[in-house]
């Protein structure tokens, strides 16, 4: 079964990391999932200000917009996904993962699948 | 399983019929819903199978292993469910389950391998909401139907329904595993079990609305569920712990109404009247919950209880000791709640002054508003401390907070008293 584990970033120093690991963490844990043979992909995603924001009107007339902006306290900052046989392996890795520290949160959800 | 001696006579013994498969239920239940990863298909091919045996049993007669006739005919079930419904099908590997079925049964001398232990930990999984656990229990352990869990908490059944539904959507959906936590994970994912069968119980033994103040059908389905994970959890202390509380809490149940239903205090209760073999194995309960390592909220509370059941009057209860307790208890598990009910043990240990004090500091905790018990318990100390309008100003709020017609009743009674205590200032 696939899950993906969404990485809300919490607070971030003046570097712009997380504030309760270091890049070693993350180093760890990808290298963990890895070799786990769970992983079916996974990305970090860039600064938030780097977000935009694209919608279709009901005519099919695109707007595009700058953002979104942090207006919550959480930002998606990244994503795994893994195959794993349920749902307490799956909260087993979101505990493990470094974005679940501190003020930081992961967010399992069962990605969806479609009979045939 | 022993249905045997209930199923051969005739069909008026079917109430108890159905009583002997409430245990069996939750067996099968826990067992099939493992082997198929699905609570609502397990839920429907153990009812099928229970209907089965109530048809077949009386005229046929028992077979020889009623355990593995019902296990095979749910399976069958189970399998031919599968087999019309194609999403079924897809997700839950068909082909393994119709192999499953060639297998022998996985019965031990007839008898139903007992899984519950499994389904005690998915009713009271962290991914569903708390609120549920003890829904879910009710549900799946004690083979309550969707009303009666409704009518347990009191709320609408289409509400519970749906409550239900939704909890059981996500077992299927997020794959919420029927799985034993690892004795590393005990620590974490037992309490939740612990507390799903306590509020049913404290439901049950002091209904939170409504005009009876004891539930004893769910307080004793409570206790049968602590019994049923005693013995499927002999080590745990803590499992012991919340068996010897039930146990302890529910000697009194008799002494703890009056003739019309209203509420009697510990204080004033007939001493007589408590359970002493429901006490005595309470007792060597908290003896077991409380050996052997630190203690845990529940073996504290039941040793609480203990030194309740085992004084003669509330004279003659071990003060000092509950006042321990109750610190003992605060450092496992900080809260109000037991901070209220420590003053209460101060006041009974050090005078109602001591208490009072402890009392008022509580009065801006925000988690204490609207706790009936607070102002009840303020306004019995004013009034031993002949500060009489204060304890009526006390006494009015927690009649208008308080949820059950007894407490109410019991509110009123002291209300007046205290009106009517002599050298009462005269009100104009």
């Amino acid at each position: 079964m696939k899950y993906m584990l969404l990485i809300n970033a919490g607070a971030v120093d003046e570097n712009g990391g997380a504030a309760e690991c270091t890049v070693e963490d993350w180093m760890l844990y990808d290298k963990q999932v890895r070799d786990a043979g769970i992983l079916v992909s996974g990305e970090s995603l860039a600064d938030l200000v780097t977000a935009t924001t694209v919608r279709v009107d009901r005519n099919g007339a695109p707007t595009v917009t700058d953002g979104p902006f942090a207006e919550t306290r959480e930002v998606l900052g990244g994503f795994y996904v893994i195959d794993v046989p349920d749902l307490d392996v799956a909260l087993d890795w979101a505990a493990r993962c470094p974005g679940a520290r501190g003020s930081g949160s992961v967010v399992v959800r069962p990605v969806a699948t479609f009979g045939d | 399983m022993d249905v045997s001696a209930s199923v051969s006579t005739s069909a008026s013994v079917s109430a108890s019929v159905e009583a002997v498969f409430r245990e069996e239920r939750g067996r099968l239940l826990a067992a099939l819903a493992r082997r198929f990863g699905d609570l609502d298909l397990a839920e429907e091919v153990t009812s099928e199978a229970i209907e089965a045996a109530l048809t077949h049993w009386p005229v046929d007669g028992v077979p020889p292993r009623p355990g593995a006739w019902l296990m095979t005919t749910a399976r069958r079930r189970a399998v031919d469910r599968l087999r019309r419904d194609r999403t079924y099908a897809a997700r839950l590997a068909l082909l393994q389950a119709e192999a499953d079925l060639a297998a022998p049964p996985p019965t031990v001398d007839g008898d139903l391998p007992d899984e519950r232990l499994r389904l005690f930990f998915t009713c009271a999984h962290p991914a569903l909401p708390t609120e549920d656990h003890a829904a879910l229990t009710l549900r799946c352990l004690a083979g309550l139907t969707t009303p009666e869990v409704a009518r347990a908490f009191l709320v609408p059944t289409a509400t519970m329904a749906k409550r239900i539904v939704r909890a059981k959507t996500k077992i299927r959906e997020a794959r919420i595993p029927f799985r034993v936590p690892e004795p590393h994970e005990l620590p974490s994912r037992l309490p939740s079990v612990l507390q799903a069968i306590y509020s049913v119980f404290t439901e049950g033994y002091a209904a939170s609305s409504g005009p009876d103040l004891q539930r004893l059908d769910l307080a004793e389905e409570a206790v049968r569920l602590a019994r049923v994970l005693r013995r499927l959890l002999p080590t745990q202390r803590e499992v012991a712990g919340l068996l010897a509380l039930l146990l302890l809490v529910h000697a009194r149940r008799d002494a703890r109404t009056g003739h019309h239903g209203d509420l009697v205090l510990l204080a004033d209760q007939d001493r007589t009247r408590w359970d002493r073999p429901m006490i005595d194995e309470g007792r060597d309960l908290v003896i077991e919950a409380l050996r052997g390592g630190p203690p845990g909220p529940y073996g504290v509370q039941a040793a609480i209880a203990a030194l309740h059941d085992e004084a003669d009057d509330v004279a003659g209860t071990d003060w000092p000791q509950v006042v321990a307790l109750y610190d003992v208890l605060h450092a496992l598990t900080p809260g109000p709640v037991v901070a209220l009910n420590r003053a209460a043990a101060v006041a009974m240990r050090d005078g109602p002054q001591a208490g009072l004090a402890l009392l008022d500091a509580l009065a801006d905790e925000p988690r204490l508003r609207g706790y009936p018990p607070l102002p009840a318990a303020r306004a019995d100390l004013l009034a031993q401390l002949d500060r009489l309008d204060e304890a009526e100003h006390a006494y009015t709020e927690a009649l208008e907070l308080a949820g059950t017609e007894p407490e109410r009743a019991h509110l009123r009674r002291r209300l007046t008293a205290v009106r009517s205590a002599p050298g009462r200032r005269s009100r104009t």
